[in-house]
């Protein structure tokens, strides 16, 4: 390398490292203007989440229409069958269930959950499927490529996709990402009259769940479902009765999904470092005399 | 230097000889109107409708998946099975470039050629899957690389190993193109693409079943395990032998007047040495099987229809035509082997599908069953592999390469220094 080189590329890493400090200072900036709620722990770090009560819900579904009208989606049935399980679609991304339990009725609002380690975004292979640093794991139109491996890996079959167009897009709840950028809560949470939903960093919303079941521990099961649930969710859910009666899976396990295939992945590297010396070396030991007539060139 | 004769007429004269050339080979050789023509025609038309249907109007309109069932018969049997038994090309090549056993060069070219058009159709097919295939280059270019993802590492694999394949096969491209400088330049090549090929094999192989790991609460516990990517890759051993088995007697009976000498004398030889192959790999599958069937505790669901399902492909299309394997190779009697060929590929097939469709979201209310279209696809599609092969087959040295040992074979040394 030349003296010039090695002064050029010093200079290079010089001001990356300025430019670098730079950025970090100015999201700091950023993050200040957008007034997000102050965390109790670094700001920087914690996630932003949603805590469902699901004893507070009537089963209104107003977040449904407030949902609708917030991502141009029709307008929700103004009717529904409450005995028949309805599940998100792509034109609807919330629904409200009601479920009949040991302890009556209870309304469960269902959305995306914005798993801390989300499948779908280990999953794609462009990133469009992606988990910002706010929490919320949003789709990128200009990277999808439309191979629904998202939807194969989401233990929760969140992501949908549209099969009757010819340009078709992944769609689920993106926890309103534009509305939180401008300092706003999700639609749903701003539209619900009964104050079932609460919106927060986690950290936060964790400690409102835990101080709601310490205060109340005969009307809670004693746990926040979404604290562990697939190695943890940015939406937070309260219950007076199991989860598994209200429609939350409890057989998902507290491991991340995508560390199902960590172990194959760090495989790879090895294997194409290691397999092709063997090939070779194995080609050179099989070779005979013979073999070494060399075609002319 | 290995002396190829070619029974072509050589172009003379440039580009514009190659060209009189070309458009020559192009017409077709043969009556034009027979039954099969006149069947995969209709196939292949019937399918370039159905396409068009497909992109205007978006999947839903030709196909049965769902928001449940993303991925359906395409990728299960088009992708998933179709890259299995491709796996030929990776095992011969290891056994005839990195081994050396002379034994099996003459089909090396004809297992290259079928391994090449398997990924260029059966990969390929994952194209008309896509929503929105004009991204497909986004994991290649870089907007973004998905590096935690199996799916890029699938994906790069694929394109690599395509490529790999036909830097492989090219040196027959030459031969039959009658240019003798550029067939030794490719053929120095050869080498190096085997290794990287061999290489990316394991790890595709393998990877098509890691795709599946994280859908572990979809897949019934007797095909899900956290050693699908090793069942797969030991299962492709067998599944791509087998294939080379079985096409090779086709290629026997159909392509009979374009057989060269040596692989009209060795073919049984051939076989038998392949048929020992795929019984060693298959018990060896079979206790990676019985370790996977005592760790996950499968025992519990044998009295279950599932169960019954699964025995039948454990038991009837493994165990059953591994022993029929034994049995020939001892008999030297090419008909047990070619009987075990057949249940071996429907065995692989069955289980692929177990994994990827049959198996997959098992418990759903609504299950998915293929759409006649997405049958009749996937038809059209294995139909024009099979004139594209039957054009080169009919045209390039593949079949009838003449091998001298004493000057030197197609895998000489060359190729070495050159990697």
């Amino acid at each position: 390398m030349k003296r010039r080189d090695v002064v050029r590329s010093l200079c290079v890493l010089g001001g990356s490292v300025a430019v670098g400090r730079d950025l970090r200072g100015h999201s700091k900036v950023a993050r200040a203007a957008t007034s997000l709620p102050e965390a109790t722990t670094d700001p920087a770090a914690e996630p932003m989440a949603v805590l469902v009560d699901t004893t507070k819900c009537m089963g209104c579904r107003m977040c449904e229409l407030a949902c609708a009208n917030q991502n141009d989606l029709p307008e929700p049935e103004p009717k529904v069958d409450f005995s028949v399980r309805r599940r998100t679609d792509d034109t609807r991304f919330t629904v409200v269930n009601q479920y009949e339990t040991s302890k009556g009725t209870v309304s469960v609002k269902t959305q995306c959950f914005h798993c801390l380690t989300p499948a779908c975004a280990s999953a794609c292979l462009t990133q469009a499927m992606h988990k910002t640093s706010e929490g919320p794991v949003v789709w990128r139109a200009d990277k999808c490529m439309g191979c629904r491996y998202c939807m194969v890996s989401c233990p929760f079959d969140v992501p949908k996709f549209e099969y009757f167009s010819a340009n078709p897009r992944i769609r689920k709840c993106q926890m309103c990402f534009a509305r939180l950028d401008e300092g706003e809560v999700p639609a749903c949470v701003e539209g619900c009259p009964a104050g079932a939903t609460q919106f927060g960093t986690r950290a936060e919303m964790l400690e409102e769940g835990h101080k709601r079941i310490w205060s109340e521990p005969d009307k809670y099961v004693h746990r926040v479902w979404g604290e562990h649930e697939v190695g943890g969710t940015s939406w937070l859910y309260l219950s007076a009765v199991p989860f598994e009666e209200i429609g939350l899976r409890s057989d998902v396990g507290v491991e991340p999904v995508p560390a199902l295939t960590k172990e194959f992945l760090y495989a790879v590297p090895f294997v194409i470092t290691l397999v092709p010396p063997l090939l070779l070396g194995i080609s050179e030991a099989t070779r005979r005399s013979g073999d070494d007539t060399r075609e002319e060139v | 230097m290995a002396t190829i004769t070619s029974l072509q007429t050589r172009p003379s004269g440039g580009l514009r000889g190659f060209g009189r050339f070309l458009l020559g080979e192009l017409k077709p050789r043969g009556p034009v109107l027979t039954p099969f023509n006149i069947v995969t025609g209709a196939l292949i038309l019937v399918t370039i409708v159905l396409l068009t249907i497909r992109f205007a109007g978006g999947l839903g309109t030709i196909t049965n998946l769902s928001q449940d069932v993303p991925w359906g018969l395409w990728i299960g049997f088009d992708v998933v099975t179709g890259v299995a038994l491709a796996g030929g090309a990776y095992v011969i090549t290891f056994m005839v470039y990195i081994l050396r056993l002379e034994k099996y060069e003459p089909i090396v070219r004809v297992t290259v050629l079928n391994g090449f058009l398997a990924y260029v159709f059966y990969a390929g097919a994952l194209l008309l899957d896509l929503g929105r295939p004009w991204n497909v280059i986004n994991p290649i270019i870089g907007n973004s690389f998905g590096v935690s993802s199996v799916l890029f590492l699938v994906a790069w694999h694929f394109l690599l190993y395509m490529t790999a394949e036909l830097v492989e096969f090219s040196p027959v491209i030459a031969e039959w193109a009658g240019w003798p400088k550029l067939r030794k330049r490719l053929h120095a090549l050869t080498l190096g693409a085997v290794v990287l090929g061999i290489t990316l094999s394991t790890l595709h192989q393998s990877g098509l079943g890691a795709l599946y790991l994280m859908a572990e609460t979809k897949i019934h516990p007797l095909w899900y395990s956290e050693f699908i990517p090793i069942l797969f890759l030991v299962s492709s051993i067998f599944a791509g032998l087998s294939m080379v088995i079985f096409e090779g007697t086709i290629t026997h009976k159909v392509f009979r007047d374009r057989l060269g000498q040596p692989l009209r004398e060795g073919h049984d030889g051939i076989l038998i040495g392949l048929s020992r192959i795929c019984a060693g790999t298959m018990f060896a599958y079979l206790g990676v099987q019985v370790i996977t069937f005592v760790h996950q505790g499968r025992a519990a669901w044998m009295g279950t229809g599932w169960g019954a399902w699964y025995l039948l492909e454990i038991v009837g299309l493994v165990a059953l035509p591994a022993v029929l394997f034994l049995v020939g190779a001892r008999r030297r009697d090419t008909r047990w082997i070619k009987s075990a060929a057949v249940l071996t590929l429907v065995g692989i097939i069955i289980n692929r599908l177990n994994v990827t469709v049959i198996g997959f979201q098992w418990n759903a209310p609504v299950r998915y069953v293929p759409s006649w279209q997405e049958i009749v696809v996937t038809l059209g599609v294995i139909s024009a592999e099979i004139w594209v092969f039957r054009w080169v087959i009919n045209r390039m040295p593949v079949l009838d390469f003449h091998v001298r040992p004493q000057e030197g074979r197609p895998a000489d040394a060359s190729a070495a220094t050159a990697a």
